[in-house]
């Protein structure tokens, strides 16, 4: 609850703030959603421009990786690029971040290593928020017997380790593709997401307008889904956003472990496994893809930030 | 009673303060809150003292800076996003706000108190209730344990708890609504302040406890001889206990008046408002009186007189000149002493 | 809904036999006052019969038992007529808030009816109850939650009309809500904007629009000013007057405030822990009550006239309002109440014309749960 952690002068500040929009016969003729509001803020936030351009860049790349390099990540030419160093100057080209191991030019294989990282980030996002969201609104709204069994089995799986979990599902497969992958961590991650979406309804279920809404005879649909979801829906945002690179960092984990993605498929956690074993006299084989990985994920946490302050002004 | 001994380790009024001063004086307080959509100015030049013994209430509506005016004396208004840009605030003569940080720690708290409108949020609700009360004993004037919670039972029995000594342990949820204000006022007292401030002490109340809680306010004051400002919206509260009345409307006093005189003869277009916007008896079945508008935004203050878009009364010269507080006086020019008016009909509000 | 409603006599474990008996001649009685009140009311247009509300109290995780109920609104009956307001006053924890959900529907009677024109809501549910929902509305207290941050005041008042269709063709919607904006004096143009665009009195304004939408008989008004500035205030209630003149409505007018509620009630009752202590028109019960609490509470309420004080005696209550989970046995009041005897901790006071009173035409003569009723003289509230 925001309200009972208000200070005093926060209180005093809406006191003050509150008749302010409302009496302009003339000014402020606008109608302003909270979602508007929460959009002006975005956009007077630095942190929320940087992290949007640097994702939108990723997802380009992610699109069309053959619009930023004309260079075969997979095919390697051990006889002329083993281990070669980077040439910092040569922007944009096969050898700017220098060869691998095995002939390939690392910058070509971060290139298209970002689709795989972007897909499992997002698509296990999408998973998590799809049924963790649905059975944590079940459970809120409905309670009784149904939440019991909905909080149990949410319990349970929260009880088991996220990466632990991950790896011996995926153990038990021999064929990882991308949707194995994401599919293994949805089925371990939605935990989270149910409790913030069960609590966040159980709160706006609990408020006068849904029982004005009752009063005037609304079925369950419509308070569902006009009622609570959208002033549920807040916090769940935040908390998908900013776990939309852990995700991102878990495929990486779990590929660097050998658990997650595996040749063809190009993945930064595939790279880093690489180049680590040649730390000591190639550092950059291993520097490159960490890099990028620390910064997508760095950049959907900060996006996560900026989208939370934005939603939740009284967190600040 | 010991523990309402005074304690001689507070600095004695030094040399700027003259022993005549009033125990506390806010000359042209200004407040403002700095917010996304401009300064919102909270309280705009108040003035106004206490002394020993007196109740000042002050009266006003949700934004009329009653409460922020409170907070910057205690000094607990949250900085940034409030602002003090000018004013003093005199304690005995003294201006806590350019005082050092420890001097002014050592008035709150020992000098000056203040009782919150919500009692539950403002005590700590994993320790008991009798901790909290002998917390004031051991920190300010290092008692053992044992002593601090003997004069926690003594504080606890001084506002009328019931078996003191057996609930000294409990926890603030195990009490009512009205024994957590009383332990809070207890908590207030505990140090025998020159000076209370109570926000609202009343408005969470139901009336029947309302009614004893204030009771109880009176009467400790009385006894210790203590200055009270109460701060309020209820014009019922206030005709029970206060001696002199200030009225704030969008950040300023726009009357003051000893408090019969002000519930007889209103001399400010709001105050009377306020008073006749009351149902009365023989309106029964009419229609009630009531103030037109809304309260004005702080973040855009009408020109002129802050009251003047809602006011009956309202000419030109309301809209574009903002009149001060001047003093209010009889038809014949006889004075009439502690009113004052800041309207520029106050002639016309009164006598008319 | 309907079988839960018979289950309580099975789930109060012990039930107190003189309590039960008691009560039911609470509802005789309360029907028979009922007959005889004065002719020129009509019918009443909700009669409420004896109802109960007691929340189970149950403990353990993952096999709940109870242990104990709280006993919110235990036997209480009233009846409202076409056009008339009746206030109900009374401290928090009475239980009048719990009464305004149980006319709503919205909470599930332990026992007792309501009757809409002859039908017990209290059983109703699925398309019957829907249609009456049309005849009932309400009003909240704050009027910061109660509408819903996310929609425009257009969709907000419009909601009754996608919820009960056949009210407004689809056409009329737009039309029909900027209306209701007109007639509780919003601009119409406002119909597009959100409601933390308000201030909380024309926040008030869209709550009252909203329930007038279905063209509502009865609206139950569960504190509606008590939010609100004191200046604002007075417009709120003159709107809700004049609303009440134009379509007739019959309110159900809950709050604490007592001198709004004279104002605005054409009859009071005065509710203590659940159960009615007192009922009249206003002004035998503001100037004759015979029922020591509805004396207290009169009393203690802060006059706003500095010399009103001096003109009758004070009555300050001693403690706290006990806890609706374990109520005092017999008289309710009793452990507040500087005349409780014997008689008053074992034998429950029925609400009923005292006695004493019978058959003079004072106005003390009007119901009252108390053995001892008398009048008194105090202090008087809004007076």
């Amino acid at each position: 609850m925001p309200d009972a952690t208000k200070t005093q002068t926060e209180a005093v500040v809406d006191a003050i703030a509150a008749p302010s929009a409302a009496d302009g016969h003339k000014e402020q003729g606008k109608p302003r959603s909270l979602w508007g509001d929460a959009w002006f803020d975005l956009r007077h936030r630095p942190m929320f421009w940087i992290s949007s351009i640097l994702l939108l860049l990723l997802l380009v790349i992610a699109a069309f990786p053959g619009l930023f390099t004309g260079a075969d990540p997979r095919n390697g030419d051990l006889t002329n690029h083993f281990l070669t160093k980077p040439d910092l100057g040569h922007f944009f080209q096969a050898d700017w971040f220098g060869y691998d191991g095995q002939g390939r030019s690392i910058y070509a294989r971060v290139i298209y290593g970002t689709r795989a990282s972007i897909l499992v980030g997002v698509g296990v996002t999408a998973a998590v928020t799809l049924v963790g969201g649905l059975l944590g609104m079940l459970a809120g709204y409905f309670g009784g017997w149904l939440d019991s069994v909905i909080s149990r089995i949410t319990d349970i799986f929260f009880g088991i380790p996220f990466l632990l979990g991950a790896m011996v599902v995926l153990n038990a497969f021999t064929d990882r593709k991308v949707y194995v992958v994401i599919l293994a961590l949805a089925f371990l991650g939605w935990t989270s997401i149910c409790r913030v979406m069960r609590a966040s309804v159980i709160t706006a279920k609990q408020a006068d307008y849904v029982t004005a809404a009752r009063a005037l005879g609304a079925g369950t649909p419509r308070i569902l889904f006009r009622h609570v979801l959208p002033n549920a829906l807040a916090p769940t945002i935040v908390v998908a956003t900013i776990a939309l690179g852990g995700y991102i960092s878990a495929e990486a984990t779990l590929s660097f472990l050998g658990l997650g993605l595996a040749d063809p498929t190009i993945s930064w956690g595939i790279d880093i496994a690489e180049g680590s074993q040649a730390i000591r006299d190639n550092p950059h084989a291993l520097l490159f893809p960490a890099g990028m990985l620390s910064l997508t994920v760095f950049a959907f946490i900060m996006l996560g930030d900026a989208v939370r302050d934005a939603l939740d002004p009284k967190l600040r | 009673m010991t523990i309402m001994d005074k304690t001689a380790d507070i600095p004695a009024p030094r040399a700027g303060g003259s022993n005549d001063a009033p125990l506390l004086e806010v000359r042209d307080l200004h407040v403002e809150f700095h917010t996304r959509d401009g300064v919102a100015k909270a309280v705009n030049g108040v003035n106004y003292s206490v002394d020993s013994g007196e109740t000042l209430a002050v009266l006003g509506e949700s934004g009329s800076g009653k409460s922020v005016t409170a907070q910057a004396i205690m000094g607990i208004l949250d900085m940034p996003p409030g602002k003090i840009p000018q004013g003093q605030i005199l304690y005995r003569g003294q201006d806590m706000l350019t005082m050092s940080y420890e001097e002014r720690r050592k008035i709150r708290g020992q000098k000056i108190a203040m009782i919150f409108q919500d009692a539950l949020s403002s005590l700590n609700p994993v320790l008991s209730v009798g901790y909290q009360l002998g917390e004031m004993f051991r920190v300010h004037q290092g008692l053992s344990k044992k002593q601090a919670k003997a004069k926690a039972i003594e504080l606890m029995d001084r506002v009328k708890i019931p078996a003191a000594a057996q609930r000294v342990g409990d926890y603030p949820h195990q009490f009512s609504g009205g024994m957590r204000q009383r332990i809070m006022i207890a908590m207030a007292m505990a140090l025998e302040p020159d000076l209370i401030i109570a926000d609202e002490p009343t408005t969470a109340l139901d009336v029947t406890v309302q009614a004893q809680v204030m009771d109880l306010l009176k009467e400790l004051q009385t006894e210790f001889n203590m200055g009270l400002i109460l701060i309020t919206h209820d014009l019922g509260v206030v005709a029970d206990v206060a001696d002199k009345i200030a009225v704030m409307y969008a950040g300023r006093i726009v009357e003051t008046a000893p408090v019969h005189e002000l519930y007889k003869r209103p001399a400010h277009p709001y105050t009377r408002g306020l008073l006749d916007s009351i149902p009365r008896l023989d309106q029964k079945g009419q229609e009630l009186y009531a103030i037109k508008g809304l309260p004005p935004n702080l973040l855009k203050i009408p020109a002129g007189c802050a009251f003047n878009p809602r006011c009956p009364k309202a000419e030109d010269i309301c809209r574009t000149e903002i009149p001060v507080l001047v003093p209010v006086s009889e038809q014949d020019g006889s004075e009439l002493p502690g009113r004052g008016s800041a309207c520029h009909f106050w002639k016309e509000t009164i006598h008319g | 809904m309907a079988e839960l409603d018979k289950t309580d006599g099975s789930m109060d474990a012990t039930p107190n036999v003189t309590e039960v008996v008691a009560v039911d001649a609470t509802d005789e009685t309360a029907a028979v006052a009922a007959i005889e009140a004065p002719v020129e009311r009509g019918e009443p247009i909700l009669q409420v019969r004896n109802l109960v509300k007691h929340f189970p109290l149950s403990q353990g995780i993952l096999f709940k038992r109870q242990v104990g109920a709280v006993k919110a609104v235990d036997g209480v009956s009233f009846d409202l007529y076409q056009g008339e307001t009746l206030g109900i006053v009374g401290e928090s924890g009475c239980g009048k808030s719990t009464v305004a959900r149980l006319l709503m529907a919205l909470e599930t009677a332990t026992s007792g009816e309501v009757f809409y024109k002859g039908q017990d809501i209290t059983r109703l549910s699925g398309r019957a109850l829907k249609a009456v929902r049309r005849n009932i509305q309400m009003v909240f207290q704050d009027p910061y939650t109660s509408l819903n941050p996310r929609m425009t005041v257009g969709d907000i008042i419009g909601e009754p009309f996608d919820i009960h269709p056949e009210v407004a063709p689809k056409g009329d919607r737009r039309a029909r809500v900027q209306e209701l904006l007109d007639v509780v004096g919003l601009n119409p143009e406002y119909i597009n904007r959100y409601p933390h665009q308000f201030s909380g009195g024309q926040r008030q304004r869209i709550g009252i629009a909203r329930g007038l939408a279905l063209n509502p008989e009865i609206i139950i008004c569960d504190e509606p000013v008590s939010a609100l500035d004191v200046s604002v205030q007075a417009q709120v209630i003159n709107l809700m007057e004049k609303l009440q003149d134009e379509f007739n409505l019959s309110y159900v007018f809950i709050a604490h405030d007592l001198s709004i509620v004279r104002h605005i009630s054409d009859r009071v009752g005065v509710m203590y822990l659940g159960k009615m202590a007192e009922i009249g028109t206003d002004a035998e019960i503001y100037d004759h009550p015979t029922h020591p609490y509805t004396q207290a509470l009169l009393s203690a309420v802060p006059v706003p006239d500095p010399e009103a004080r001096e003109r009758g005696e004070r009555i300050i209550l001693t403690g706290d309002v006990p806890s609706p989970a374990n109520p005092p046995s017999g008289c309710r009041f009793r452990t507040r109440c500087w005349k409780a005897q014997d008689k008053c901790s074992t034998e429950l006071p029925l609400l009923a014309v005292p006695e004493r009173f019978k058959g003079s035409d004072t106005p003390a003569a009007h119901e009252s749960a108390c053995h001892f009723a008398e009048e008194k003289d105090i202090v008087g509230a809004a007076s």
